[in-house]
This record gives C-alpha cells, sequence and structure tokens, in this order.
C-alpha cells in the first residue's frame, strides 16, 4: 500500500510534482501514467525513500520509506535498469544488495531463476541487453519479497516476447496480494495489465481511476460517412448532442450518434450513403487527449510548414 | 540472525562483496602493492650506485625512508580505490538502489570507510614490511638498518597507515563531489598542488604551514628522524593527517544524509 498525500517536490524554481494526493492498493496493478517530464520519476523516487519531499507525505505500508528496518522487505524498486556496475556480475551484484538486509543467499538464486537469468547470472551486468537489464531490475526489486513493487517503465525497450513476460510477471505478483506500481508514458502498454490508473501531468494529479472508467470517460467514438449530399447530410444530423466536422478527404466525422441511426436518416431522406463506419478512439488517444493541456514540450509546427 | 534488517555488519559485508567484485577497485589495490614495492626497490638500488658523501650526508641518511619511497606514489593509487568505491555507484546510479536498501545512509558511508582501511591495511602491511627488509638487503650492510632499530617499525606500519588513510581522503572527496573526475582532481590537489603554493610562501612561513599539510603531515610517521623543522612529531603528523580525513567524512556524512540521494 502507498499512500501519498499533498506530495509537492521542487528542485529549485522548478517544480516536479504539484499537491499530488492518492493511493495504490494491493492485489491490483496500478498504472502510472503521464507524458515523459510528469513527474512520475520523481513521485517513485520519493516512494523509494531516495528524494525528499518538499512538502506533503509519502508512506509505504504505513511507514515513511526511510524509517523501516527492512526496506527490501517492504518495497522494491527499479528506476533504472542499466544502473549496475558494468563488470561486476549480476549475481553479485544481487548478493551484495540482499547482504545489507540479511537476506539468504538461496533467495539470490530463487529470484535469478523467477527471472529466467541463470544461464547469464555469472556474467558481467554491463555486458546484458536492455531485455535481460529489465529482468536484472526486477530480480533486485523482488529480491526481499517486498509487498509493494514501484517500477519505473518496466517495459521500455523491451521486445514482444519480453512485453509478454513482464505483463505476466505484474499480473502474478498482483495475484499474491502485492501492491504493484508501474509507471508508463505509453497508455497502450498499461492498458492490457493495469486495472487501477493514476494519470499525472505537469507534476499534477489528472485522473485517478480505474482503466475500464477512463476509457469509457474519453473522447466518444465518431462515425465516419461519405454520401452523395455531404452538406445536406450534415444539416440533418448536426443537434445540440451531435457534432459533425469535416475531414480532408471530405467525409464527416459524427459524434454523438451511433452509426444506425445516421443510416437510417440518410435513408429517410433519400441520401445515397457510400461509406459508415465507426472509428474507435484508441486509448492513446484518449489518453493524449487528457493530457494535451499538461505536455511540457510540445513541438511547434510553423506556419511555412503546413 | 535470520530476521530480515538492515545492520551496520551486514552493510560492510555487502560493501566487501562490492570491492571484491569491481575489478577496477581490486587493480588500484593491486597497483598500490607494486608503486610500493616496485620504487621502493628502485630508490634503493639508486642510492646504492650513489651513496651519501660525507658526515652530514650519512647521519642524516634514512635508509627506512629510502625503501618506503614508493608510498608517496603509493598514495595515489589508494587515493583512487577510495574515489572510485563510492564515484563508481554515483556514475552507473547503482547508488540509488544501494540507498534504497540502506535508506538511512550513513552505513554505506561507514561500511565503505571500513572495507577500504582493511583492504589497504591488509595489502600494505606485508608490501610495506616485504620493501623494507628487500630495501635494506639492497643498502646492505654499511647502509642499512634493522627493523628492531628505534623508530624503524613504526615507520614501516606507519607507511602502510598512510596509505590507508589516504584512501579514507579518497572515500570523503568522492563521496563529497560524486564525480570519478572531481574526486581525483581534489585528491591530487590536496596531496600535491597545495604544497606547491605553499612553497612559494617566505621559507619560515612556508616550513611552518607546510608542516600542517595533509601529504607532509601524514608522511611524517614515515620517517624514522623527522626534521622538526619542516615536520611534525610522526604520530602527530600522522593524527592530524586522520584528522583531515575525517572532517572530510563527516563533511560527506552530513551530503548523504541530508537530501535527496
Amino acid at each position: 500500500m502507498i499512500e501519498i498525500s499533498e506530495l509537492t517536490k521542487r528542485y529549485g524554481p522548478t517544480t516536479a510534482v504539484s499537491d499530488l494526493t492518492f493511493t495504490v492498493r494491493p492485489g491490483t496493478v496500478t498504472g502510472f501514467l503521464g507524458p515523459n517530464g510528469a513527474g512520475k520519476s520523481t513521485t517513485m523516487r520519493m516512494i523509494l525513500g531516495l528524494d525528499e519531499p518538499t512538502s506533503g507525505s509519502v508512506t509505504v505500508n504505513g511507514r515513511a520509506p526511510r524509517a523501516h528496518a527492512a526496506p527490501l522487505h517492504e518495497v522494491g524498486g527499479m528506476l533504472d535498469p542499466r544502473a549496475v556496475h558494468p563488470s561486476r556480475s549480476a549475481y553479485h551484484h544481487l548478493l551484495a544488495l540482499a547482504q545489507t538486509t540479511g537476506i539468504r543467499r538461496s533467495r539470490v538464486d530463487e529470484v535469478v531463476d523467477a527471472v529466467g537469468l541463470r544461464s547469464v547470472a555469472k556474467r558481467p551486468a554491463g555486458k546484458f541487453s536492455l531485455g535481460m537489464a529489465q529482468r536484472l531490475g526486477i530480480a533486485a526489486a523482488l529480491l526481499g519479497d517486498p509487498a509493494t513493487v514501484v517500477l519505473d517503465e518496466p517495459v521500455n525497450g523491451l521486445d514482444v516476447e519480453g512485453i509478454r513476460w513482464m505483463r505476466g510477471m505484474l499480473t502474478e505478483l498482483a495475484s499474491q496480494g502485492k501492491t504493484v506500481f508501474v509507471s508508463s508514458h505509453l497508455m497502450s502498454e498499461i492498458a492490457q495489465t493495469a486495472t487501477r490508473l493514476i494519470v499525472i501531468g505537469k507534476g499534477r494529479l489528472i485522473a485517478d481511476t480505474s482503466v475500464a472508467d477512463f476509457i469509457a470517460s474519453a473522447a466518444p467514438a465518431s462515425v465516419r460517412v461519405r454520401s452523395s449530399d455531404q452538406p445536406g447530410l450534415a444539416a440533418l444530423l448536426r443537434s445540440p448532442d451531435v457534432t459533425v466536422t469535416v475531414a480532408d478527404d471530405g467525409a464527416l466525422l459524427v459524434s454523438g450518434l451511433p452509426a444506425e441511426r445516421i443510416g437510417a436518416i440518410a435513408a429517410g431522406a433519400g441520401i445515397a450513403v457510400a461509406e459508415l463506419s465507426t472509428v474507435e478512439t484508441s486509448l492513446e488517444d484518449a489518453f493524449v487527449d487528457l493530457t494535451k493541456d499538461a505536455v511540457e514540450y510540445r513541438a511547434v509546427v510553423s506556419q511555412e510548414e503546413k | 540472525m535470520s530476521t530480515l534488517q538492515v545492520t551496520q555488519a551486514r552493510v560492510m559485508k555487502s560493501e566487501w562483496t562490492k570491492l571484491r567484485t569491481q575489478p577496477g577497485a581490486l587493480w588500484s589495490l593491486l597497483s598500490a602493492v607494486i608503486l610500493v614495492v616496485a620504487f621502493g626497490i628502485l630508490y634503493s638500488l639508486l642510492r646504492v650506485a650513489r651513496p651519501p658523501h660525507g658526515a652530514a650526508a650519512t647521519a642524516s641518511f634514512d635508509p627506512t625512508s629510502v625503501s618506503l619511497a614508493g608510498v608517496q606514489l603509493a598514495q595515489v593509487a589508494a587515493g583512487v580505490l577510495g574515489v572510485l568505491l563510492i564515484t563508481s555507484e554515483y556514475a552507473t546510479g547503482l547508488i540509488r538502489t544501494t540507498l534504497a536498501a540502506v535508506p538511512r545512509r550513513l552505513p554505506t558511508l561507514w561500511g565503505k570507510a571500513a572495507v577500504v582501511t582493511g583492504a589497504v591495511v591488509a595489502v600494505s602491511v606485508p608490501a610495506a614490511v616485504a620493501v623494507f627488509l628487500a630495501g635494506q638487503a639492497i643498502l646492505g650492510r654499511h647502509l642499512s638498518v634493522s627493523l628492531g632499530a628505534p623508530g624503524v617499525a613504526r615507520a614501516v606500519i606507519g607507511g602502510a597507515l598512510y596509505l590507508a588513510v589516504a584512501a579514507l581522503l579518497g572515500l570523503a572527496l568522492g563521496a563529497l563531489l560524486r564525480s570519478t573526475a572531481g574526486g581525483i582532481a581534489a585528491l591530487f590537489g590536496l596531496l600535491f598542488a597545495v604544497p606547491i603554493l605553499v612553497g612559494f610562501l617566505p621559507g619560515s612561513l612556508a616550513d611552518e604551514i607546510g608542516k600542517y599539510l595533509p601529504g607532509t603531515a601524514g608522511l611524517a610517521v614515515t620517517s624514522v628522524h623527522p626534521d622538526p623543522a619542516t615536520s611534525l612529531a610522526p604520530w602527530t603528523g600522522f593524527g592530524v593527517f586522520c584528522a583531515y580525513a575525517l572532517v572530510l567524512l563527516a563533511a560527506a556524512a552530513v551530503r548523504m544524509r541530508r537530501g535527496d540521494a
């Protein structure tokens, strides 16, 4: 369980996290979503007791992160999978970490097996591919069998097989009753694994919801129509609840009416319909919609380029 | 011992595992030994070829420090070892993993200090004794001195201890600056550049201030008969050297304990 209350973090004049309040509960995978630079990593560093909040509080399993007698047993974290000594073997990396807390040596072998690194455990960690490094990071996070697991962009840069493995691992951890908090800047990576969602932008909370509600609340699906009389059909469809826009190729984009109703209206007016298709709002669109005001860096397209 | 809990002893064990599995650190340790032994033998051979001339030169000839001449070079390797032990963690980001496991943080600094002191003493005491014996054998019956002569054993062991404190100095500078290049530069500055600057002061002032500079103060312990005009008493000087290291370690501890990792 992670409880964050009125959390603010400033670095000099920059406010990285501003007045965040949310709770991450055990037994589910909670996605932590936001554009790059939104303050996800900063928040995670505070959860791990690495950065001190400017104001507000973080507790993990009921206590301040730095107050635990055996932090590795309370919260396991992976911030940067490349944060290993390049010539130390994966095994010794994990062993040194385990020794700080009196975690038995056999547990190192257990987590090495759990992430499938047994055959390369004695090799220098600096020679690992990104996928292997992510697995090593997960192994380190699981070393103390923690009740809470915090992973920063764990699927970033993984291949398809690696992503599938990671999803399985996260789901498995949640089913064991652990609190699993996973950040990403890509909605699609999160939606298939997480059931809860915390969305932040520019350091502020945008949404604290379930994945299902988030998708439902996002901009509704629209319908694409081409017909023999586009202006006429548009005039018929427009109403206070229905918006009609014209796409670049001349097709009408109608939101607020299902495709069947549009077809019926066109038929009733004697307008021949050439195309009628529902355009689903993708998760990514929903996410971009929600965070568009909170993107710190946005590409500026000049008039000349248009 | 089966309860999961962070203890100073466990962190020390963890730091030992890291030291022995970090090739860069092991190379620094090996370099220190090689420099002590090889340069001591080389300088002893040189002094045999050019023995002291005249009564005054013969009287002030110190065969112990001749054989320990390599300590002054090896202090760089020992200091770099200390710097690397902490800055390599900042460079890779590993420090965050380490401090997330040990959020009180200071056990990590003390663990590294204990481990680096132990490792340097463990290799430098035998190296110093070996090079002393080899050096005396080279210097021959007329120039050599025995380990049992007054002040000699103290100088030999002192030379080894000096290297351990140089490593602590490096560790403290590395922890303060969090950068390998910065830490090594500061170490060179403190041990070599500051004495040169002080040397530009008028003679007596330079000697008086010079005595208290870290390197000069620390090396007093390696001299059998230190010259009171330019050097503190052996253990006083070593104490001053230790004080520098402790003050810098305390500053590093404050920096590490407070604020962001």
